[in-house]
């Protein structure tokens, strides 16, 4: 028997191209031995809890450069309330002011990574948080 | 119990969880599988392969969109590579079928292909009954590239689509690998580009169909030119759909099916087998150390596998700790 | 031969003996570390030499401004006629909002304007599609309609500033927007002048701000430098960007090769699919680069891009018009160099980087603000940054004499290394069939994933530094008051296209859509259709809404 898979998503919802990070975030993912799944830019909410929910992953990573955040994040974890997935993690990242870290937190995003996050960071907060999920 | 019914009744979270304990090998999940597998088996099976790059991805796509038209509902099951180095994967395949994202018919899963074991045709397996058990009408599988693990895989399928390209040099490929015999239907995909003729006479006359028997299934090459001419686009791969249907019904009528599903079942137990009495060793042999032993002992020429092999055989038959 | 065999020879009798004092040194004072590279990761030399530049030829590789290969500029008189244009890219909220910040900018001295709009109007949505959630207003202007984009304009001279615009997939709309504008206003087309962005390609390797696949969007540009080689001189109809590639994590070399290789796909495509003559549009074709933090690399850069374009021009499309040969460019420093990390520093990087273009020859130049990997800029900050332009204008000297940096050994070394290294990729794209062929095959898209990977990863190990991120890293906070853009604007904006939805003549709308989807059809210049139909006031959505409908759309294909 073997140990557990970490699944994560790595997901861009809104309307923003600036999926350099969320790029580099995918490989790194693949890097530290986690099954990632990249659906590339301009996602719905909507589909990006559909997508969540049908690979069965332990995480979505949002990634959002355009501001959109305090509305798209939300509505992602709301959506997964909805879905009776509220055990799906949700953290965001992206050009996000400390001013709203309250508010998404409140929201329930989990986690936030700023521009200057290291990668290795991200990961060990994933390593630490998501392990014995079943 | 509540499980076998909740995915029966098409619930897409307890689907998704099991063909994600079944691939990671959770001890609660074989006998879940075990009670849906009496509700699996009546879902029409496609397999898609081709070399990297040649748009299955984009052709799944197409198709889901055709069977969707007739109200069936479709699985996918999409797979991709798995590092060799992190054991990581980027699964990306379900980008390009985005727009069934929501669509409540359709049901997305993406594989990685993990193990060197060669467990990957089970766990596709696995899957393929997990959806088939939703009530999905169609599955549609589609494998990373082409060799020997797709071919593995594509044993699951009751009929075999094979995607190649113009100028990719995928016909020698294809050939070798011995796809050319198990093709159900060909897509001659991105057919716009120069080349597309030529592979069309090749094809031709490497299927050299003169010699089958009137009543024999001739594979049928359809050409799929740019995705981004919408019109032409849509209506070369509704005629690949047509060809898959067509497929299917001579399966039927032909009692071919029964044939296919023989090789499906028989492939199932080469797999369960597989998972159940080779693995068990292999993973016993390589926590003790055992297997690096026999390696190198074999290497330096003290031992030769086929003794070895026989020794061990013997040893754990006997025994009967392979479970 | 550039330098005499004397002097090469006592330049190598010099060299070998300082070697021999370097490895004596590195016994006892070891260098700081192995490598020494530029932010693209180039290895450079300790010294260079004469020896480096042993195959140059003075005529034919550096030669003076305004002559061949335009290695030193295209202007005969540098910087001492005219400075570059000061052209900060703004735009946040309303029209009216972005027009009050251009009025500021134009008092505070700016020679140029520059549009920033917000997603929904580039990605071709109006303001209330369920696409559009959070984003109206947030990184730039919303416009849906004739009437946002006049008041964007209000009392904005359209025949004495030029203005360009930032604008891809709907381009042939929110131009036909400032055509009819300007025509509304009593200019002539003939005397406006500015730029759209226009760049397809570089959206579909880099910055995914796309609508329709490839060709139908190609097919859009060359309409728009039909028709402005026809009707609207004074315009750039498209900039040919490097800017979003480098962003997106490419090299300087891939910058500069995808950047021109682009160039060269546009030039093919518009005289195969409209039969003009080369010079007839190449002139107005002006080109968008980066400038990093690496000083040397970009100077090197930028002039090594004129001097391939010269050539590319010349050999490849036999352009006889010298302006046909010269490469214009904007240049913009590179938000991806700035840190959230005590931002003021971000002040001293975009200084740096300013210097770069200016002394590779820029014709025109955005200063990043120091807040603007924090939010939108503030005015305050808006202002510091256009100073750093003055500063060097007016200041420091830069301006005095012509690409001052000539004839170094080292610059003209690294420019000659930049430029075959940007040949190699050029020539490889050739190979695999052009752009189109080659973004297809996820080729650049690619390149520069990788090289944006290794670039991260060399920061998580330190062997690249970013100064307050991971080098001298402080807890303090450095707090910049933070620019907000307040909900209220988009609900505000969607009241105010209802309205005008309501009002407008919904035949004429009608009729306009109709005749621009007969125009995609046929293969007719949309342009003049555009023109009408935003003059009827259809909405940007509702034209581009008929392109999605003719060509298709265009999904991210989701390379990583």
């Amino acid at each position: 028997m073997s140990a557990r898979k970490i699944r994560v998503m790595v997901a861009k919802p809104g309307l923003d191209g600036h999926d350099r990070g969320a790029r580099i975030l995918a490989r790194c993912f693949r890097d530290a031995g986690f099954e990632v799944i990249y659906t590339g830019c301009h996602q719905t909410p909507e589909q990006v809890v559909a997508a969540a929910i049908q690979e069965d992953v332990d995480l979505v990573g949002l990634s959002c450069l355009s501001g959109a955040h305090r509305v798209l994040f939300p509505r992602v974890v709301d959506l997964l309330r909805e879905k009776n997935a509220s055990d799906i993690t949700v953290i965001g990242g992206g050009i996000i002011p400390e001013q709203d870290f309250q508010m998404l937190y409140d929201a329930g995003i989990k986690a936030i990574f700023t521009p200057g996050a290291s990668l290795d960071s991200i990961v060990d907060w994933i390593r630490t948080n998501i392990q014995g999920r079943d | 119990m509540e499980t076998t019914k909740k995915i029966c009744a098409g619930d897409v979270r307890s689907a998704s969880r099991l063909i994600r304990d079944l691939e990671d090998k959770l001890p609660q999940a074989r006998p879940r599988l075990k009670q849906l597998f009496p509700h699996t088996g009546k879902s029409f099976i496609i397999g898609i392969t081709g070399a990297p790059g040649a748009g299955k991805s984009t052709l799944t796509d197409a198709l889901i969109s055709e069977f969707r038209k007739q109200k069936r509902t479709v699985g996918v099951l999409a797979v991709d590579p798995t590092s060799p180095f992190s054991g990581g994967a980027i699964l990306g395949d379900r980008v390009r079928m985005l727009r069934h994202a929501e669509d409540e018919g359709v049901f997305i899963r993406s594989l990685a292909t993990r193990g060197a074991l060669g467990g990957l045709s089970q766990a596709a397996g696995d899957a393929i009954h997990v959806m088939e058990a939703m009530g999905k009408d169609v599955v549609i599988v589609e494998t990373v590239g082409i060799g020997q693990q797709e071919l593995d895989i594509i044993h699951h399928a009751h009929s075999v689509i094979v995607v190649l390209v113009p100028g990719m040099g995928d016909e020698i490929q294809t050939m070798k690998a011995g796809i050319m015999e198990i093709a159900d239907v060909f897509a001659i995909n991105k057919a716009d580009r120069p080349g597309a003729k030529q592979l069309q006479t090749e094809l031709a006359s490497l299927l050299n169909t003169s010699a089958l028997p009137p009543s024999a299934w001739r594979a049928p090459v359809v050409s799929i030119g740019n995705l981004y001419e919408p019109a032409g686009f849509a209506e070369q791969t509704a005629e690949l759909a047509q060809k898959i249907s067509e497929h299917h019904a001579h399966l039927l009528i032909s009692g071919q099916l029964a044939l296919r599903m023989e090789r499906k079942a028989l492939m199932e137990i080469t797999d369960a087998l597989k998972a159940c009495i080779l693995e068990p060793v292999l993973n016993k042999l390589i926590a003790s150390g055992e297997l690096k032993n026999i390696t190198q002992r074999v290497k330096n020429r003290e031992a030769d596998p086929y003794t070895e092999a026989e020794t061990i055989a013997r040893r754990f038959l006997k025994s009967g700790e392979i479970s | 031969m550039y330098f005499s065999d004397e002097t090469q020879k006592k330049s190598r009798e010099l060299t070998e003996k300082w070697q021999h004092d370097v490895q004596e040194t590195l016994k006892s004072n070891p260098d700081q570390k192995e490598r020494f590279t530029t932010v693209s990761d180039l290895d450079i030399k300790r010294l260079y030499t004469p020896e480096d530049l042993t195959d140059m030829d003075f005529a034919r590789d550096i030669s003076v401004p305004g002559e061949f290969p335009y290695l030193r500029g295209n202007q005969v008189t540098g910087y001492r006629g005219r400075h570059w244009t000061f052209r900060m890219f703004a735009g946040m909220g309303s029209a009216q909002d972005t027009n009050a910040r251009w009025h500021m900018l134009l008092r505070e001295g700016q020679t140029g304007l520059s549009t920033a709009f917000d997603f929904p109007t580039l990605m071709g949505y109006d303001s209330d599609s369920s696409r559009c959630l959070g984003e109206v207003g947030k990184c730039g202007v919303a416009i849906d309609t004739l009437e946002d984009f006049l008041a964007l304009i209000d009392h904005i001279p359209l025949d004495q500033v030029t203005t360009s615009m930032t604008i891809n997939p709907p381009a042939t709309v929110l131009w036909a927007m400032y055509c009819a504008a300007a025509d509304i206003k009593g200019v002539p087309l003939a005397k406006i002048g500015g730029t759209i962005q226009n760049d397809m390609l570089k959206e579909f390797i880099a910055q995914k701000t796309f609508m329709c696949p490839p060709e139908p969007s190609i097919k859009l540009i060359s309409d728009t430098v039909e028709f402005g080689a026809q009707y609207v001189p004074r315009w750039n109809t498209i900039s040919i960007s490097g800017y979003h590639i480098r962003e997106a994590g490419a090299t300087a070399v891939q910058e500069l090769a995808f950047t021109l290789r682009d160039g060269i796909e546009y030039v093919e495509d518009i005289i195969r699919r409209k039969k003009m003559d080369v010079d007839d549009f190449a002139p107005r074709l002006s080109f968008f680069f980066n400038s990093h933090i690496d000083l040397f690399e970009e100077i090197c850069k930028l002039r090594a891009a004129r001097r391939i374009w010269a050539k590319v021009m010349r050999d490849r499309f036999g352009a006889k018009d010298p302006r046909s040969l010269w490469m214009r460019f904007h240049v913009q420093t590179a938000g991806c160099s700035l840190t959230a990390q005590q931002p003021y520093n971000n002040v001293v990087r975009t200084t740096i980087e300013a210097l770069a273009a200016v002394l590779g020859g820029t014709q025109s130049l955005h200063t990043n603000s120091l807040d603007e990997v924090l939010c939108l800029p503030s005015e305050q900050a808006v202002e510091i940054a256009l100073r750093t332009q003055q500063i060097l204008a007016e200041e420091t000297g830069v301006v005095n004499t012509i690409d001052p940096l000539a004839g170094s050994y080292f610059i003209e070394s690294l420019t000659n290394e930049i430029e075959e290294k940007a040949w190699e990729y050029i020539e490889k794209i050739d190979a695999m069939g052009g752009m189109i062929a080659a973004i297809e095959k996820g080729f650049p898209q690619m390149e520069i994933a990788d090289a944006a990977y290794k670039f991260q990863r060399q920061l998580e190990s330190r062997e690249k530094i970013m100064v307050g991120v991971n080098k001298y890293v402080t807890e303090a906070q450095h707090a910049v008051p933070l620019v907000e853009i307040d909900e209220k604007t988009g609900e505000e904006q969607i009241r105010r296209l209802r309205e005008v939805r309501r009002k407008r003549d919904h035949r004429a709308v009608k009729q306009s859509l109709t005749d621009i989807r007969t125009a995609c059809k046929t293969g007719a210049n949309v342009m003049p259709y555009c023109i009408s139909a935003v003059k009827n006031l259809a909405t940007q959505q509702e034209i581009c809404d008929v392109y999605r409908e003719v060509y298709g759309e265009y999904r991210d294909p989701g390379i990583y």
